[in-house]
């Protein structure tokens, strides 16, 4: 981490000299990431750079020029902006949800012909945003009341319920536990949450009894892979043998004989770490953990540094939902909890993720650029 | 600013938690990976290997069968088998349009496009599909010069049994077809689950199946998850069959098998008397082999089976047929072992009476005054009647017996049934009744409860005039136990410990069959007088003769229908001074063994001594008794006379 360079820096920067301000350290880190990625999806293709590595390292050159971007404007203008982005996010859910009903059957995005946006992603980054201003604008001491918690929960509650209908279960629970999380750095008292998951198991067997057949199949399904071992269950037998069969040390590069024979399903996207884990063996699972463990550090000691709590919220904040993909990717596809669609950031196959994971990293950026600026109660207010 | 500091402190501690949590969080997921990847790894290596690696069988190629010279009776011919790999016909109805660029260059039939289709549909993609089998030559070529137009399309060459002396031979070496499924339960050889694999079923194919088959190679190859094989990992070369070596010389039985031709139905069968080497062995109708292992169509099968005459049987060793008068000698001999001389005398008036039941003899008006070699020579039945009434049913069965009737032979050939030796415990066994004088004279001539095969008949002669020595029929050259193949070392066969003089006695009377003056087989003397052969007739009653027909003056012959004709037999040896070939012929419903039977002899061991003759001539050099001069030099010492 860069060391601070004066404490009485003039709260106005230069665009130039913001850019000067922006954390190599970090950067490094996410492009040792990447380069894992494109490494894998190189061997992914059986040594080749077509059809996912070449690619992959595009997006990931234009991820990092959106992250510069995202990390160069004004932390203000995010705060005064993030109800407004929130707001479209929600819309664009909603649109999708229209959409689905009417149009053929479950869609989670909207074609924008040069690029599929899918709403649930940009809501991930949006309602960190949108939470973080509300707990930068409450009071300290109103967040111990009740009353005040209504609208954030109301804030995390819709998107999570039109997430849920999509279905998107894996997103669902990413937003929820994101949120939560938030909740948690604001201060909300340890009791609520323990209130509120009680509260929520008691009333599974009330909701369980408004769900049509198919649906509660669906969830049977997902709770219990092996009812279905032809299905996921297979995939995540097969993703047991690749990692186990890779042992201390690996097969070696392009030497997975689980993933270049076709066993591995997905291999270049949700099931990547597997790949990894069979040819680099545990030395190249525990390498990668370990770097995706010293962003998790670097994003906590940005946002301990900063002054503002709507900086320290959003650089907690994203840092998280980078966390949450690693952990339900890894976990997944060791067989630790059931198969849900989520990719591991910088090093799976897609875009949307990619972009998703380098925007959050533009704001954690913009954090540290700007984790000298106070920003008032109200966005109108200079501090 | 003091809520902002609380607020901070509490935000500080809190993220200080999370971080401890998530760290925590990873340290479990890196357990968890330890876990899989070291201490349960080794569990997951072997699933992995089971995923990755098949094993293939590689047949191996099904070893040759030969006849004594070497002419090849059993061999695999190239099978050009046309396939079509469904992903490599280039566009989306490829395979439709292929078929339809393929029907303008070779016979395709309705039936094999819609098959092709369908497998084509349930397959996956890169399986290749048998589109047809048997390719002509000249289509293999013409499919060749269009290969660029037809993408996917291969010629693959696989193999398949060919007989190139087709009916000749088809029961002696029988033929291969598809493993039945209690064939597959009864073997743990893996080659026969492999799809298309044929095994001998019949004959010389099935008797030695397992030294012809070989041992299969296998080859290790690594598939992917869809199944498709990526590389070959290891190649382990399997063991070819084994070439089979049989005592048969092809030209014989080309000469049996055209000389019999124009019989409905009949059985052949020469020997070496010292040996046991089969020479010949000949059954009529036959059958091709070879549509057997191109695949028989149902309707070929059924007509098969429901042929009259029987081709899918091998009457020479399954053929069982009352001896008639062929079986005098062996009750010639059991007389003499019974104390009776060779002198003995009946007077023969036509018949001989026994209670008030009257047995007949051939001869009608009687032969007068008859001794052993005359009775034998003019095949008097009286006298035949005279000496069983004297010696018993018992005495005769024992002769039969040592003589090789009753029992199998043992040749090494799929399928041989025992005739039956009647005696009075067999009766009393089977039938629950007494026996009765009667069939004792009935049985003195052969016939009544007395099968035989003409197999057998061989046999029994042979040891007749081989000096009394047990010989067994034998076909391979070579002793092959299972996959094992070993020279075939000639125990001296046991003496039966007949008395040479009663030998003798015998022979003379069958010398006198065919070259004395009231001989029955006069008509077929060999025409060259130096080998003389000697013989007996045989002719087997099929149906009783009624009192009537007999009052009316039928005997047998062209006015009863042909399958109630009586069978004539013959057995015949040559040369007479000094047996060395032994023959037996049965001709199913042929009438009397004289006019049938014995001409058929006569020209075989004429046909056998001419080739033996020419063997000498060619190779400059008296060849033993199983040609194994010609087999392999470290072979030939061990084979030979017995």
């Amino acid at each position: 981490m860069r060391v601070r360079h004066g404490e009485l820096r003039a709260p106005e920067l230069t665009l130039g000299q913001k850019f000067w301000q922006v954390n190599w350290g970090l950067l490094l880190l996410v492009s040792a990431c990447a380069g894992v990625g494109l490494a894998m999806l190189f061997s992914a293709a059986n040594g080749d750079w077509d059809p996912w590595a070449s690619r992959h390292a595009v997006r990931f050159g234009m991820g990092v020029g959106i992250m510069l971007l995202v990390a160069l404007i004004d932390i203000r203008l995010w705060m005064r902006y993030a109800y407004l982005i929130y707001t479209i996010a929600l819309l664009l859910l909603l649109a999708v949800e229209v959409a689905g009903t009417i149009g053929m059957g479950a869609q989670r995005w909207i074609d924008l012909k040069f690029f599929q946006l899918q709403p649930s992603e940009v809501m991930k980054i949006a309602l960190v945003l949108a939470l973080a201003r509300y707990f930068h604008t409450l009071n300290f001491e109103d967040i111990g009341r009740v009353g005040y918690l209504l609208t954030p929960a109301l804030m995390v509650a819709a998107p999570v319920i039109l997430i849920l209908r999509q279905p998107d279960l894996g997103t669902a629970v990413m937003l929820a536990v994101g949120s939560a999380v938030l909740f948690f750095l604001a201060g909300v008292r340890l009791w609520k949450f323990i209130l509120v998951g009680l509260a929520a198991m008691g009333s599974v067997p009330i909701a369980w009894n408004f769900l049509h057949d198919y649906q509660k199949k669906r969830i049977l399904t997902f709770l219990d892979p092996e009812k279905d071992p032809l299905g996921s269950g297979y995939h995540i037998l097969q993703s047991k043998i690749a990692m186990g069969s890779g042992g201390m040390m690996g097969k070696g590069f392009i030497r997975g004989t689980q993933s270049h024979l076709n066993f591995l399903p997905e291999k270049q996207t949700d099931f990547i770490f597997t790949m990894l884990a069979e040819e680099f063996g545990l030395m190249g699972g525990l390498a990668l953990m370990a770097l995706y463990a010293l962003i998790m550090v670097y994003g906590f000691g940005i946002a301990v540094r900063a002054r503002s709590q709507f900086a320290r919220l959003v650089g907690m904040g994203v840092t998280t939902t980078f966390s949450l993909y690693v952990f339900i990717n890894i976990a997944m596809v060791m067989g630790v909890i059931p198969v849900v669609g989520v990719p591991l950031p910088l090093v799976s196959y897609g875009g949307t993720a990619m972009l998703t994971v380098m925007i959050g990293f533009g704001l954690l950026m913009n954090v540290y650029v700007h984790r000298d600026t106070r920003i008032g109660r109200r966005w109108s207010d200079h501090g | 600013m003091k809520p902002e500091k609380t607020r901070s402190k509490l935000f500080n501690r809190r993220a200080a938690l999370l971080l401890g949590g998530k760290i925590l969080l990873l340290g479990g997921l890196g357990t968890r990976l330890y876990y899989l990847q070291v201490v349960e790894s080794e569990r997951y290596k072997v699933l992995a290997e089971e995923n990755r690696v098949n094993f293939r069988l590689l047949p191996p190629p099904r070893g040759f069968i030969t006849d004594r010279n070497g002419d090849y009776l059993a061999i695999n011919i190239q099978n050009y088998r046309l396939v079509l790999v469904p992903e490599q016909a280039n566009n989306a109805d490829g395979v439709e349009a292929t078929l339809l660029k393929l029907s303008h260059l070779i016979d395709l039939s309705e039936h094999d496009v819609k098959r092709v289709l369908r497998e084509t549909s349930r397959r996956r993609a890169f399986v290749p599909i048998t589109v047809r089998e048997n390719l002509s030559w000249e289509e293999v070529s013409r499919l060749g010069v269009n290969t660029p137009e037809l993408p996917g399309v291969n010629i693959d060459v696989g193999q398949t049994r060919h007989y190139p002396y087709g009916r000749n031979m088809a029961h002696v070496i029988g033929y291969v077809a598809a493993v039945s499924e209690k064939e597959l339960q009864n073997s743990d050889d893996p080659l026969l689950e492999l799809p298309g694999f044929r095994i001998g079923k019949n004959g010389v194919e099935k008797e030695y199946d397992i030294a012809l088959r070989g041992t299969a190679g296998t080859s290790q190859v690594e598939v992917n998850a869809l199944g498709r094989v990526i590389r070959e990992l290891r190649r382990q070369e399997g063991q070819p069959g084994h070439e089979v070596r049989l005592t048969l010389d092809m030209r014989l039985q080309d000469f049996i098998g055209e000389r019999v031709k124009d019989e409905k139905a009949a059985a052949v069968t020469v020997m070496d008397v010292h040996t046991g080497a089969m020479l010949g062995l000949v059954s009529t109708p036959s059958y091709d082999p070879n549509a057997f292992s191109e695949g028989l169509r149902t309707e070929e099968w059924r007509d098969l089976v429901n042929n009259p005459h029987h081709p899918l049987t091998n009457k020479a060793i399954a053929g069982q047929y009352a001896p008639g008068s062929t079986y005098k000698m062996t009750v010639a001999l059991a007389a003499m072992e019974a104390g009776i001389s060779p002198e003995h005398s009946v007077f023969c008036p036509g018949h001989m009476e026994l209670g008030d039941r009257r047995f007949h003899c051939w001869k009608r008006w009687g032969h007068g005054h008859m001794d052993m070699t005359e009775a034998l020579a003019q095949s008097c039945d009286v006298w035949f009647y005279d000496v069983a009434r004297r010696i018993g049913v018992d005495r005769i069965a024992a002769m039969a017996k040592r003589l090789g009737f009753g029992d199998p032979t043992g040749i090494d050939l799929a399928g041989e049934r025992p005739g039956l030796i009647p005696t009075k415990a067999w009766k009393r066994a089977t039938l629950g009744q007494p026996w009765h004088m009667g069939e004792s004279l009935v049985i003195g001539i052969g016939q009544g409860y007395v099968l035989t095969t003409p197999l057998q008949l061989a046999v029994s002669t042979a040891r007749m005039v081989n000096g009394g020595k047990a010989v067994r029929p034998h076909l391979a050259m070579r002793r092959i136990d299972g996959n094992t193949v070993e020279p075939r070392v000639h125990d001296p066969f046991p003496d039966l410990g007949i008395p040479k003089g009663h030998l003798n006695i015998v022979r003379r009377g069958m010398e006198a069959v065919v070259n004395g003056e009231r001989g029955t087989a006069r008509a077929s003397r060999l025409r060259d007088t130096e080998m003389e052969m000697g013989g007996k007739t045989g002719t087997s009653q099929v149906r009783r003769i009624s009192k009537a027909e007999r009052d009316a003056g039928i005997r047998s012959g062209e006015d009863i229908a042909w399958r109630l004709r009586d069978h004539a037999l013959f057995v015949g040896y040559a040369p007479a001074h000094d047996p060395r070939y032994v023959v037996s012929v049965v001709v199913e419903h042929g009438g009397g063994g004289s006019t049938a039977a014995a001409p058929i002899a006569r020209d075989v061991l004429e046909e056998v001594l001419r080739i033996e003759a020419r063997t000498v001539s060619d190779a400059g050099d008296l060849p033993d008794d199983d040609g194994s001069d010609r087999v392999k030099a470290d072979d030939a010492k061990t084979e030979g006379t017995g």
